[in-house]
This record gives structure tokens, sequence and C-alpha cells, in this order.
């Protein structure tokens, strides 16, 4: 059963670097299309929302399959969401913006879906730094506590991606209903009935 | 014009040889007739030319003129759906022969044309013009089309014709972008008299020195260099001359977002995007954003219309 464990959490890890990999393929191949910068920020923007998603699905999965190892890949999961919104959040600084911190500044300030976006990351750090065995221990209750911002920035990333859109809310609507269903599965109503 | 195809990339003229044309020309110094240009085109551009000759643009600048290949496959089109590639995507459904325009309104000869009337009407030209995009980001296009105003001349509008609509098509079995509400189809846009008669606004039906692609908006389409992209309306069908200010489109979808004049204007931000800079495309993924321009680089031309006026307001 150990063994198991050990080698899922590999398997994931291994996986949670597709969109790495995949990244590199179309830079390699020459294949990001006219918009290159525009391209790879939404690549990573997406995939922090996905692992956002599956971070969120572990503890309702517990529930319903009655199985408690799912517990177990949510940290990475969840680091893997800092990760993947950290490199997001350099794309835009760097890549876009070649560090003229006015403009960004400016940006963050007048556009609301660029301060969501913003401010879902400033949330994430504290989660990205109390994820150790040492930081759970040493904050006790209040580590659950702290790490319900988790819920928060589940939100304030959908609408950061509602708010980028023009028209067509169709792909945020999608991570909207998702992570929608993912909070409520988390009322106490679904928690005391047995799957 | 003759029934225009989807253009075979094995056809389209590379865009370096394109360029080395235009070089070869501008060195030569040569000041083309319309007689000479014929030969050049037609040899140039041999077996799909359906373009009459056209005289080619003097002056470009300097800028690098964006590929062929991402002006066709990188586009806002919504009538075939709202990601960038839809429109070269999907827009080969659409039929666009026959196609006719109409002109009327407050005019006193409305004229309704089919498109080869109309292309015989006046001498094509081609323009090179800078493309801002309200999403923030831009291309340089080697338009091929005809001034509006000497169409507009035509029908000679009456005093009452303070303003000129236009009205995209509405054909949604092969338009599939309008099977979903994205807009109140058809698509509208309109001008105030002076913009539609100022000598930078064009009707396109070229690019490239080819017929215009499909998803670009054939076979005819405005121009205004100086607006964000979205005021330049594509497959146009009806062009109306009214008293009042029309309500565009984008003006019903969003009112706040999207005003009336969408100058391009770097001190009037967008509640999404930031108007002071731009991404050029086909630029390298190391490439800053460039400043954007006043009036996207053409001040000097079209400033005057503007004066008096608040632009944060009139946005």
């Amino acid at each position: 059963m150990k063994f198991n464990q050990t080698y899922i959490k590999r398997l994931i890890f291994i996986l949670g670097l597709w969109p790495l990999l995949s990244i590199s393929i179309h830079i390699f191949q020459d294949s990001l299309g006219a918009n290159p910068v525009e391209f790879i920020e939404r690549h990573f923007g997406k995939w922090a929302l996905i692992f956002l998603c599956l971070t969120l699905s572990m503890t309702p999965l517990r529930r319903i399959t009655n199985i408690s190892q799912w517990i177990l890949y949510r940290r990475m999961l969840g680091l893997f969401v800092f990760f993947y919104a950290s490199i997001h959040l350099l794309c835009y600084i760097g890549l876009d913006y070649h560090f003229a911190w006015i403009d960004i500044k400016n940006d963050i300030i007048k556009h609301r879906f660029v301060l969501v976006g913003f401010l879902g990351w400033i949330l994430l750090l504290p989660l990205a730094i109390t994820s150790s065995d040492k930081m759970i221990r040493k904050l006790k209750t209040n580590w659950k506590l702290l790490h319900r911002l988790i819920y928060v920035v589940a939100i304030l990333g959908v609408l950061h991606f509602i708010w980028l859109v023009k028209k067509d809310l169709t792909e945020p609507l999608i991570y909207a209903a998702i992570i929608s269903i993912l909070l409520i599965l988390r009322l106490n109503i679904f928690k005391r009935k047995k799957f | 014009m003759a029934k225009i195809k989807k253009i075979p990339s094995s056809e389209i003229t590379p865009e370096h040889i394109y360029n080395e044309r235009r070089n070869f020309i501008k060195n030569l110094g040569l000041i083309l007739s319309s007689t000479a240009l014929s030969t050049f085109t037609n040899t140039s551009f041999a077996g799909l030319n359906t373009l009459p000759s056209f005289v080619q643009s003097k002056e470009h600048g300097n800028e690098k003129l964006s590929s062929l290949k991402d002006i066709t496959s990188y586009n806002n089109y919504y009538e075939f759906g709202t990601s960038k590639s839809d429109p070269s995507d999907h827009a080969d459904l659409l039929k666009i022969d026959p196609w006719s325009i109409s002109i009327e309104g407050s005019v006193t000869k409305p004229l309704t044309l089919d498109m080869d009337a109309l292309i015989k009407l006046m001498p094509i030209e081609e323009r090179v013009y800078r493309l801002r995009c309200v999403e923030g980001w831009s291309m340089v296009i080697p338009w091929v089309g005809i001034p509006l105003n000497s169409l507009l001349k035509k029908v000679s509008p009456t005093g009452n014709a303070k303003y000129v609509e236009f009205v995209s098509l509405k054909r949604p079995s092969e338009m599939i972008g309008q099977k979903d509400d994205i807009l109140d189809w058809p698509y509208t846009e309109a001008l105030r008299l002076d913009e539609a008669m100022h000598p930078l606004t064009i009707l396109a039906v070229g690019l490239y020195g080819k017929v215009l692609p499909k998803q670009n908006g054939a076979p005819i389409r405005l121009v205004v260099p100086w607006k964000y992209g979205f005021k330049s309306i594509k497959a146009i069908t009806k062009i109306k001359f009214v008293e009042k200010m029309p309500i565009t489109s984008w003006m019903k979808a969003s009112p706040k977002e999207y005003g009336f004049y969408a100058n391009v204007n770097p001190e009037v931000d967008h509640p999404r995007w930031t108007q002071a800079t731009e991404r050029r495309i086909g630029e390298s993924l190391l490439a800053p954003r460039l400043k954007t321009e006043m009036f996207n680089g053409y001040q000097k031309e079209v400033a005057h219309l503007y004066q008096g006026m608040d632009l944060k307001r009139n946005f």
C-alpha cells in the first residue's frame, strides 16, 4: 500500500509537468501562432485553473468514494496551482510587459480582471509557504482556517477569466460551473449525508 | 468579380518576394501607369488574379508588413466564431458570389451594385495601414481597395445625411457563429459623414495584392485605420446614409466599453485592456510592446475631425 502511494505520487508529479512539456514542444516547433506571448500566458493561466479544480476535487472525492487516499495528493496538486499561476504571472510581467513596472502597476489598478488575477496569486503565496508538514504542525488548527483561502482564490481565478473575455463566456463559465459544484459539495447539507 | 476561391498556400506570393517586388519598384523609382501595372500584376499573380490592376502604395513607412499567414489566421470575426482561428477555419462555408451591395438612405441616386460593377466603377489602389485591435494587438496590412468617398459621392447624399451606417451579412447557415446570439446580428457599424468621406477611409477588396480572403471580410469590407479594428466592418451588404447617430452592434452589446467613435487613443483606457501600449503581431516572443500612438499614428491626417471634442467622453 505504501509503495503504491509513492508510485502514484510520482506519476502525478510527472503528469503535472505536462503543461511545461507541451509548451516546450510548441516553442520548439514554432507553432505558437500569431500572438505567441498571449498563447503562452493563456496556456499557463488555463493550467493553473485546471489544477485548482483538481485540488478542490480531492476532498469531495474522498467522501464520495470513501477512499481516504485522495487527500494524499491534494498538496502536490495545490503546489502545481501555485507553480503554474506563478509562471502565468511571470509571463505577464516579463514576456508581455518586459518588467515595465509603471505600466504593470497601471494595468493592475485600472483593469479589474488583472486586479483579481493578481490578488488571487497573492493569496496563493501564504498557502504555498505553509504547505510543509512542519508548518502544518506549527499552525495547528489555524492551518485549516488559513487554507480555506483556496476557496477565495478559486472565485478570484474564475472572475479573472470571466472579466477577461469580451463576449463569449462559454469557456470561463465551464470553469465557474465546475468550481461552483466543488464548493457546493463542501456545504454542510452534503457533508452530513453518508455516501 | 468572379468566384473567389480559398487561396491554396502554394499560390500565395511569399512575403519576401512580395516585399522584394515592392522594393524593386520603389528602387527603380518607376511611376507605374496602370497599364504598366496590369502587366506586372498579371504576370506576378498568374492564374489567381481576379483583381483589376491597381496602383501600389508609394509609402508604407519603415514598418514591416505583417505576414499573410498571421493576417489570415488571427482574426476577430464573430460571425464565424469567437476564437481567433475560427474565421480561417469556417469562413470557407460562406458563398460570396453573387454579392450585391446597396447604397441608400438620404441620397438622391441610390445604387445597388454587384462586385463586378463596383470594381469597374473606379480604380482600385493599395494602402498599407496599421490595424490596431481594441484588445491591444496590431498588424500592418497592405490592403487593396477604393476610397470610400469616391463611391459615396456617386449617390449624391442629401443635406439630411449626417452619418453613414454599414450593415454586414446575416446568413447563419453559412456564418456559423451567428447561430449563437453573441451579438445582435447582422453586425452593423457607422461613421460620421466626415469620417466616411475622409480620404484615408477605404473599402477593401483585397490584401497582399490578392482578392480579399473570406476570413478578412470578403468580398468587401471597411478599413478605417485610425479607429479600433471592430469599426472596420466586414462583408458589407448595405451602406445607408442617415440623420441620427446609429447604435452599432458593439455599442448595443456593451455601451460602457464601446463608444461610437472608437478612435485609437492611448490616453483613454478600455475597462479590460490597456490602450497605452500594443503588441505587434509577428514579432518575436521576446519583443517588447510598442507605444500606441494617438489616432493609431494618423493624427496629422485626422485630428482636425475631432477638434474641440472631449475624446474621453466621446470614446
